[in-house]
This record gives C-alpha cells, sequence and structure tokens, in this order.
C-alpha cells in the first residue's frame, strides 16, 4: 500500500497548514558523506547556493513573515556567502537556526564562524547520532568523533547550550543503521548525562530523527539487505496521529538555486512545492492552508512512530 | 538448505495462540506487561532479555533483542557488556559447581 493509500485508509489528507518556517538549503557540498544522508551530500559535490539566490532569499524573508528560518546544506558553513546570508536574514526573522555537522565548524575558519554565529545570536542544531563513538564513525565517516567532541566544547566556550547565556545548542540525533530512533525523552537524558559525565558538554534540547529512506541511506539499505524490512517497519508502524504535526505542513523549503519544495525530503526527489517549480524570487505571498503537499513512499519515514517534525518528535 | 529455525518464524510467534487462545492471550499480556516501563526503563529492560536470550541460546530472542535494544537507544559497547554478563554468570555457574567436586572429593580422599 502507498502512502497516499494508507492517508485515504485512515480518512486523512497531507495539505499545507499555516506557513511559519523557512528552510533554506544552501547546497549538496558537505566536508562529509555520511551514510544516512538523503541528499548524498559530501566533498565532490558542487552544488552550492549563489550570490544572486541569497539574495532572493533575503528578499523572501523580508516581504513574507517567517517565524523560524532554519539554514541548512550540505554543510551550510562551505558556503562562502554565509555572513551574508545570516546578516541578510537575522533582522527579518524572531528565531535563525543554523545546522551543523560540527566537523566542518572545525579547522582554521571556527573562531570567525562561531563569532558570527554568537553575534547573530543564532540557534545551532548539531548533528551527533550516538554517545557511542563507533556508532558515530560508522554513520558519519573516521575522525569524526573527536573532531565533534572538540566543537562542541568550543561552543560550550562560546556559551552556545550553557543555561543562562540566551545561546541554544541543540543536538540532531539520527539512529546510526537500519532502525528506528529511541525515545527522544530518554535519549535526551542519556546523551545530557553522558556528554557532561565524560566531557563536561552541555546543550540545550535534542531532537531524535528518522533516516529516510533515500539517497545514499537507501542505497546503503538496499547494498546491506535491510531495505524491505526497514520499509515494512516505517509502514507498519504507521501513526495517523503525527500527520497532523508533520514539518511539511508549516515548512517552505527552498533549495540552492532557488526552487520551492514542502520539504527536504521532497527536495531530494524533486517534488517541487504545489507539484510545480516555482523560484523563491516568484513567491509574493505564504502558501493557502489546504493546499496538498505532494508524497512518496518516503514519506513514511516521517510518520513512523511518534513522528517527525521540524524540531523533533511529537507526541503519539 | 532447510533448518530447523527459520527466521521468517519470529514474525509469526502469535500463530502459537491457535489450538490455545486463551493461554496465549494470557501469556502475551503479561509478556507485553514485563516489558512495558516500570522501576527499570525499556531499554534496561531490553539489554535485560538480550542477556537472557543468550544464555537460553534462543536465536530468535537474540534477533528481536538486538533490534529492540537498538531502537531504544543501546550501543553495541553496552551490548556486548551485556553478552559478557551472560558469560560471567553462565561460566561461574560451572566453576562454582566445582566447590561440590572438591567437597565429595575431599570427603573421600585421603
Amino acid at each position: 500500500m502507498t502512502f497516499e493509500q494508507t492517508l485515504e485508509q485512515h480518512k486523512l489528507a497531507l495539505v499545507r497548514s499555516a506557513t511559519t518556517t523557512l528552510q533554506v538549503n544552501v547546497g549538496r557540498l558537505c566536508n562529509l558523506a555520511c551514510r544516512h544522508c538523503h541528499l548524498e551530500a559530501g566533498p565532490h559535490r558542487d552544488e552550492l547556493m549563489d550570490a544572486e539566490t541569497v539574495e532572493e532569499v533575503i528578499a523572501c524573508a523580508e516581504r513574507l513573515d517567517f517565524a523560524t528560518i532554519d539554514i541548512t546544506g550540505g554543510a551550510p558553513e562551505l558556503l562562502p556567502h554565509l555572513p551574508r546570508l545570516i546578516s541578510g536574514l537575522r533582522p527579518h526573522t524572531p528565531r535563525l537556526l543554523i545546522r551543523t555537522n560540527l566537523t566542518a565548524l572545525a579547522g582554521n575558519k571556527s573562531e570567525q564562524l562561531i563569532n558570527l554565529y554568537r553575534d547573530n545570536k543564532l540557534t545551532i542544531v548539531a548533528s551527533l547520532p550516538s554517545i557511542n563513538s563507533a556508532q558515530t564513525e560508522a554513520q558519519r565517516g573516521n575522525g569524526v568523533w573527536e573532531s565533534a567532541i572538540a566543537t562542541l566544547k568550543l561552543l560550550n566556550e562560546a556559551g552556545f547550550g550553557v543555561e543562562g547565556s540566551g545561546l541554544k545548542l541543540d543536538i540532531a540525533a539520527n539512529p546510526s543503521g537500519a532502525f528506528l530512533p529511541a525515545s527522544q525523552a530518554e535519549t535526551e537524558q542519556r546523551f545530557r548525562r553522558e556528554l557532561e559525565r565524560r566531557y563536561g558538554i552541555s546543550f540545550s534540547s535534542l531532537f531524535s530523527f528518522v533516516n529516510v529512506p533515500l539517497g545514499r541511506f537507501h542505497r546503503w539499505l538496499e547494498s546491506s539487505g535491510n531495505l524491505p524490512d526497514y520499509l515494512k517497519n516505517l509502514k507498519t508502524r504507521f501513526n495517523p496521529c503525527s500527520v497532523q504535526g508533520l514539518m511539511c505542513r508549516s515548512t517552505l523549503s527552498v533549495d540552492w538555486q532557488g526552487y520551492l519544495y514542502d520539504c527536504d525530503f521532497n527536495q531530494a526527489v524533486g517534488l517541487h512545492h504545489s507539484g510545480t517549480a516555482h523560484h523563491i524570487s516568484q513567491l509574493q505571498q505564504l502558501p493557502q492552508p489546504g493546499v496538498r503537499i505532494p508524497t512518496q513512499d518516503h514519506c513514511f519515514a516521517c510518520t513512523a512512530g511518534a513522528g517527525f517534525t521540524c524540531t523533533g518528535s511529537i507526541d503519539a | 538448505m532447510e533448518t530447523y529455525y527459520n527466521p521468517a518464524d519470529l514474525n509469526r510467534f502469535p500463530e502459537i495462540g491457535k489450538d490455545a487462545p486463551q493461554l496465549a492471550a494470557k501469556f502475551f499480556d503479561y509478556y507485553g506487561a514485563v516489558f512495558a516501563e516500570g522501576a527499570l526503563s525499556e531499554r534496561e529492560k531490553a539489554l535485560i532479555a538480550l542477556a537472557v536470550a543468550h544464555a537460553v541460546q534462543c536465536p530468535y530472542c537474540i534477533d528481536a533483542y538486538t533490534r529492540s535494544c537498538l531502537e531504544k537507544g543501546s550501543n553495541l559497547e553496552e551490548m556486548t557488556e551485556a553478552v559478557h554478563v551472560t558469560n560471567a554468570i553462565r561460566g561461574g555457574a560451572s566453576l562454582v559447581h566445582g566447590m561440590q567436586m572438591r567437597n565429595i572429593a575431599e570427603k573421600i580422599s585421603m
């Protein structure tokens, strides 16, 4: 049964609600090539948002009202126009988020970038799949653990994730394999306890995400013989209560070329917002609630168990 | 090659209720209650189950509780330690019976 058929069976339809979030994907270039990456980002990719599109994104944020703007990639740190993107967006939204794989924030530009994030009061969402180094490196590559821990310490030193500083550092955790994430609350508790105990690291909140069977993760599922069971597991755990809180209902996702989607996963498979290619420069008003969201079977990843929102799982 | 153990049989476990549905219902209700969050977390219970699965050497249980442990957030380091607990208890249980051997040997020896 397809995702659409499953929705119909539960007398549900996936339609937009009020749009509150703009997610800006600046491109596929990344210093890592994680095995779960639905966009197949990596060092060999050269798709990056150009200066003109950066200005078009900023202009859109100026004319429309977004409660949250979320900068993602690839590795946003590798975008040469990142300082302009951040300073241009900052006045136009109360909440500006930036995603990081932590390792791209290490190195000689580290201090400069962290200062940029601090001066603009960005919320940092850092990827860390596990408190176990082997699991982390199995997903993200050799050497990632030490670099990620060192960057988390630097972020804490700058005030991110430290209570009372007003600077948020959230952790995004994806399972390192063909299984669903553990309870978000319990995972947060364990990460908090272990990162503090072992490294003296603190953070604000943790969000658990399901791995979406697209891109490099799909290929790994296929080559490891896990694909049929994983897809079956996602379908079996379809939770109709999750549909109402799905991130695609309130998010507009823009790609490195300026084209619009309902989420980063639809972006990965070229499923445009409202079914046709619209450019952000042409967007004069926010999408109307009720507009249908195009789906494919990868959407089962967002409705399995507790569900998937732009800020983590929701209660079933 | 046909074997006594078929991985597909794990998902067919509920069929054990055929011909004795009331007993199966009681068992599965109890089973569900045992693994629910209580004084121990679901993650801790899954780790105990994994250790016991190795003690009873049940391939179905090892399959099920390896997956369950990962889904509940345990990692291979913790799961491997759990299996060492199995091993320590099994090995220790053999070794401590050596006391019986010693007692008997001492009793009948000069």
